[in-house]
């Protein structure tokens, strides 16, 4: 058999080199900014994340955004109390995140299917309302926390004579904001998504596929799928939670908006778009709704009209109309139609769309063909 | 004893919102076996009904007012008022409970073009499947709604009659203090009729006795000769419209905006796991159940014992309930087991 070209190191290299290159190759679409080049990143290990779980477990987690929420409060306070370098204030995200997600997952995974989504719905939601009622001392309620002059900073205040105004976050003396800021969760993403290759690959994630496909079965062989399950949630969580920790890193403050539970939904969203269960997909999945987030949303008449400015006016006006309504503001209607249309038409996510469009053709054999739409809810 | 008192109404009344949305969602379920996630917008859109009919009942002209010689001379007038006096005054004060006349049929188009038109493709597909499309759609109308309606609160007045309070303390000789306001009692007998309505129509109509069969077994029903899809649909019609006027009758406590659905969704979901997958009286139950349960953790006394328990009672009833009853309170075998 001739070896395929997209072996697994060929993959890791080509998805590098796509990331890396991001600012280069986008910049025809208009994406490359720091900033959102920050977040397709940033997304995609969340997203990544999500689908060890989802992808190959087949359990439906409500409550993710809850990790995604105390990754950035944790890297917050460390950036408050210890220093303003990254490196602690990702760990401690991770290790946070990674403690939040073994308590929760102790718990919401004696129940599957249905029951598990709402008790990690349930915990999620739990999260958010104490982050903005009781928790305010540690949370700063509805302001969200943020850095000021005035924090102890205790190691950063041992080695380096204080400046004026606010401390930007650094790795080492370099500043984490606009582009050294997307390499670093650049550098990240690729770990990640290395990581993600590898247990999709290894044993262990053949058992969370067999948990998948039968757990009844793999019960009945005398094996436990318990501690199985809970790693999965336990890993997932925790890239949840260094998400949230760059989102910290490159921004440093944390909101108890983003534990709520819209924000778990969303995680869904870009996993199902991209492809569920597929390397890639959840990665695709993001950075499409970041980037229809952003440039969707900076859409406005004026710019509209310029757009349709070749149609006779009386018309002009009627698409500008109809138009507008999917952009600016109202970009979540192109979200929640898009969304729509892939989950009728492609359950497979984007992924298979591609495989389906290969397949037209005569490119080979479906590479993923786990991702059929039938079996993916763990019932 | 008042503050318990009055905790109980409030729980009541908040604990019939959510029975009424939950019971429509657990109608679906039990006969389509669609998780809809849409029921939160048909809702809001009952809601909406409301505040489209109050607009349309006031359609106003500008009218010059004679008496009044400075700037404030034009003043907008009603058509109704302009075109029936009194009449048409006492029509816009009683907009609310009569937009549920509109409401009905609209909700029941909205529900049949729903199942026909989307629902029905997503019988075979998995849980999961059916979630996400249904919170695809539940997107997108509440952005239509938003587009058209704007995004803030619109608040609606109950009728002039029942706007103050009723002094329940009285009839039942507790003494002055106990108010409630009269809505809010309206709105919890509505519920109950509601409440009532549906379970005798299941109950006491053969149409509703060959629907809980299709429940039961759904192939059966089929192999009879019984054209079971199509009261299905009617049954998704009626759970839209259970939904629907609930969504009407809520507006003056609350506001309607486009994302009210979203927020009633979550807890309604909360509600139908908690009383079991497809049982009709274990959603009412926990419904009630769960709004006395949350109306009592937000009484100070007991916030002041343990902070912050208003906050999350409600889903650490269900994390506790779905731990101990695997089915629900009420859930029936076979419906979801693990």
């Amino acid at each position: 058999m001739k070896q395929r070209f997209l072996n697994d190191t060929n993959l890791l290299l080509v998805f590098s080199a796509a990331i890396l290159l991001m600012p280069i190759w986008l910049s025809p679409l208009g994406a490359a900014y720091p900033d959102l080049l920050q977040k397709f990143a940033i997304y995609g290990i969340f997203a990544i994340g999500f689908n060890i779980l989802f992808g190959l477990t087949g359990y439906l987690s409500f409550g993710h955004a809850a990790f995604l929420g105390v990754g950035s409060y944790a890297a917050v306070w460390s950036f408050k109390l210890f220093t303003m370098n990254v490196v602690p204030a990702v760990f401690f995200g991770v290790i946070f995140a990674g403690l939040l997600a073994f308590l929760i997952g102790y718990i919401s995974l004696r129940r599957s299917g249905i029951y598990f989504s709402i008790l990690t719905l349930a915990f999620a939601q739990m999260s958010y309302n104490l982050a903005y009622s009781v928790l305010t001392p540690i949370t700063n309620g509805e302001t969200g926390l943020q850095l000021t002059i005035n924090d102890p900073r205790w190691i950063d205040s041992m080695y380096i004579t204080v400046e004026e105004g606010l401390p930007s976050t650094n790795l080492f003396g370099l500043k984490m904001s606009g582009y050294p800021g997307f390499y670093f969760c650049a550098i990240l993403l690729i770990v990640c998504f290395f990581i993600s290759l590898r247990i999709f690959r290894s044993p262990f994630g053949l058992m969370l596929r067999g948990i998948k496909s039968n757990q009844n079965r793999m019960n009945y062989t005398g094996l436990n799928t318990k501690p199985y399950m809970l790693s999965a949630f336990v890993i997932s969580g925790m890239f949840a939670g260094l998400a949230g920790s760059l989102l910290a890193v490159t921004d440093p403050l944390a909101g108890a908006e983003r534990m709520q539970w819209t924000a778990s939904g969303e995680v869904v969203l870009m996993t199902i778009l991209g492809g569920v269960g597929t390397l890639i997909g959840p990665m695709l999945g993001a950075g499409l709704i970041k980037y229809f987030e952003n440039i969707f949303s900076s859409f406005n008449k004026n710019l509209l009209h310029e757009v349709f400015s070749f149609l006779p006016d009386g018309v002009e006006d009627v698409v500008v109309q109809v138009v507008s309504l999917f952009v600016g503001g109202g970009w979540h209607l192109t979200l929640g139609l898009l969304f729509m249309i892939v989950v009728i038409f492609l359950p497979g996510g984007i992924v298979e769309g591609f495989q389906k469009f290969g397949g037209v053709f005569g490119y080979g054999k479906n590479k993923n063909s786990d991702s059929s739409p039938q079996n993916q809810a763990a019932e | 004893m008042d503050s318990i008192l009055i905790q109980i109404l409030n729980g009541l009344d908040k604990g019939a919102a959510y029975a009424l949305i939950a019971l429509g969602l657990t109608l679906v379920f039990g006969t389509l076996g669609i998780v809809n996630f849409a029921h939160g917008a048909i809702f809001m859109l009952g809601a909406f009904c409301a505040v489209t009919f109050r607009k349309l009942l006031t359609l106003s002209v500008k009218v010059k007012d004679e008496s009044v010689t400075m700037f404030a001379a034009y003043k907008d007038e009603p058509y109704l008022k302009i075109w029936f006096g009194d009449t048409g005054e006492a029509i816009i004060d009683y907009a609310v409970p009569l937009s549920i006349l509109i409401a009905i049929p609209f909700m029941v188009l909205v529900g049949y073009a729903m199942e026909r038109g989307l629902i029905r493709h997503f019988y075979k597909r998995a849980h999961a499947d059916q979630i996400l499309v249904t919170f695809g759609l539940a997107i997108v109308v509440q952005e239509l709604i938003k587009a058209s309606f704007g995004a803030n609160p619109i608040p609606q007045a109950a009728p002039d009659i029942v706007a103050g309070s009723a002094n329940v303390g009285l009839w039942f000789g507790l003494g002055e203090s106990l108010v409630y306001p009269w809505w809010r009692l309206i709105y919890l007998c509505f519920s109950g009729v509601m409440i009532f309505a549906v379970f005798s129509f299941l109950q006491f109509t053969t149409y509703g006795m060959v629907v809980r069969a299709g429940m039961r077994d759904r192939e059966t029903v089929g192999l009879l000769g019984i054209n079971i899809q199509r009261r299905f649909t009617i049954v998704f019609a009626i759970a839209a419209v259970v939904a629907g006027t609930a969504g009407v009758m809520y507006t003056p406590i609350l506001p309607p905006d486009y994302h009210m659905g979203m927020d009633f969704l979550v807890l309604s979901f909360v509600v139908v796991v908690v009383g079991g997958m497809g049982s009709l009286g274990g959603a009412v139950t926990a419904g009630f159940l769960l709004g006395i349960v949350q109306s009592f953790a937000s009484m100070n006394e007991v916030k002041s014992i343990i902070p912050g328990i208003d906050q999350i009672i409600i889903y650490l009833v269900a994390v506790v309930i779905l731990l101990t009853l695997p089915r629900g309170l009420m859930g029936r075998a076979g419906v979801m087991d693990d």
